[in-house]
């Protein structure tokens, strides 16, 4: 009885077109958030690591700081959302790659559009509404322009 | 005066003997009457330096093992038959010199992989001639040439795509790719780079037709950049950079 090997790929079906091209707008959706990302997140380390003095002045009154400005609001909810589908991009390229099995891969990307999905709301829900001068906190850890301060 | 030969002091120089090298090859068999599962089987053979690991196959399949099954037909690196895994990269068995590896080491033979394994290094192309067939790799032109006359090409228009026209369909480069490895649908190098081809070429009228099928889920965009395929190509195409420019030709609407 000869053996025969399986076949290492996935079984060929016929080719369909239709609808939006996804995996070319993921294409070019890797390419233009990477360079974005590429500003974002170097500018995001000088400013935080080097500027003044650097990272032993990050604090909550630091952050606290920051985040009552609408530019890095804007900055770093660029940079989440950015990031966070970028990556989870990645990963789903990464399973659509290897994880061979269909629920395997369903069970996957679903998890990855989980995350994604938390993540980006939380993150962005904190930058939104963060209060800088929480009431009833010791004046020495909020930033300067906190009421208790004045 | 008279010509005299000065009788050479000795004939033509002896030709030091040249020297051969024991060299040990590690061959992938499978045989699917017998075996369950590939295995590995080494031969020693006495190789030049100018040999090459076809030579080495033909001396093993010749006078140590008739049952070793391989392709091969040309043997001069032209007919893309003997593409197969040599010390883990994709080369041609007939363009890869004994001297160009390190004989100290046993060297590692085995079928090229993401295709179906018949037998020793033997794989079944029929998925990958599939993938080439499925770009349209042909003439198709809506004019009609001028009467008695070919169309006219500038020799900047045929340089366009003077690389991809190298192909031998050995499957090196689209058996060197780890999304062809898994994935069943991915066109792969060989097919795109036979799409370039045509799509570049100033004589042919359906580019549009190949950038469609291959603007598909399953078509370009699954190019990982990896460049396994410039690597592998015996023939020298810049595969990785052909995939490049089709995906750009994409992104205009227009080769």
């Amino acid at each position: 009885m000869a053996t025969t090997i399986d076949s290492p790929r996935a079984p060929h079906t016929v080719r369909r077109n239709r609808g939006v091209n996804w995996e070319k707008w993921g294409w070019i959706y890797m390419r233009a958030s990477g360079v974005v990302l590429l500003i974002l997140i170097f500018g995001h380390l000088f400013v935080n690591l080097l500027v003044g003095d650097g990272i032993s002045a990050i604090d909550f009154a630091f952050i606290g700081g920051k985040w009552s400005d609408p530019f890095w609001q804007v900055w770093d909810t660029l940079m989440l959302w950015l990031a966070l589908i970028h990556g989870g991009n990645g990963m789903r390229t990464i399973v659509n790659d290897y994880a061979t099995r269909p629920l395997t891969r369903k069970i996957l990307l679903a998890g990855i559009l989980v995350a994604v999905v938390a993540e980006i709301v939380l993150g962005t829900l904190v930058i939104y509404t963060f209060d800088p001068c929480p009431v009833g906190s010791p004046a020495d850890l909020l930033p300067s322009f906190c009421p208790v301060n004045q | 005066m008279t010509l005299v030969a000065d009788a050479p002091a000795s004939g033509p120089a002896p030709e030091a003997p040249i020297e051969a090298f024991t060299v040990t090859l590690i061959i992938r068999r499978f045989d699917p009457d017998v075996d369950d599962e590939p295995r590995w089987q080494d031969f020693d053979v006495q190789m030049f330096a100018t040999d090459r690991i076809l030579d080495a196959l033909h001396k093993i399949k010749w006078e140590q093992d008739g049952s070793l099954t391989f392709r091969r037909s040309c043997a001069h690196g032209i007919c893309g038959s003997d593409a197969m895994r040599i010390n883990g990269r994709n080369r041609l068995a007939c363009k890869t010199l004994i001297k160009d590896l390190d004989i100290t080491k046993p060297i590692y033979v085995e079928a090229i992989k993401g295709l179906p394994l018949e037998k020793d290094l033997i794989v079944d192309m029929d998925p990958f001639f599939e993938s080439f067939r499925d770009v349209q790799p042909f003439l198709q032109a809506a004019s009609v040439p001028p009467k008695g006359k070919e169309r006219v090409q500038s020799v900047a228009e045929r340089a366009r795509f003077d690389d991809t026209t190298k192909c031998i369909l050995c499957a090196a480069c689209t058996s060197s790719c780890p999304v062809f490895w898994t994935d069943g649908q991915y066109f792969g190098p060989a097919a795109i780079v036979n799409a370039h081809r045509f799509i570049f070429d100033s004589r042919d009228d359906q580019a549009q037709t190949r950038l469609d099928i291959l603007n598909d889920k399953e078509g370009v965009w699954r190019c990982r950049t990896t460049f396994n395929c410039t690597d592998a190509c015996p023939r020298g195409i810049q595969v990785t950079q052909a995939i490049a420019e089709v995906k750009q030709a994409i992104m205009r609407g227009k080769p």
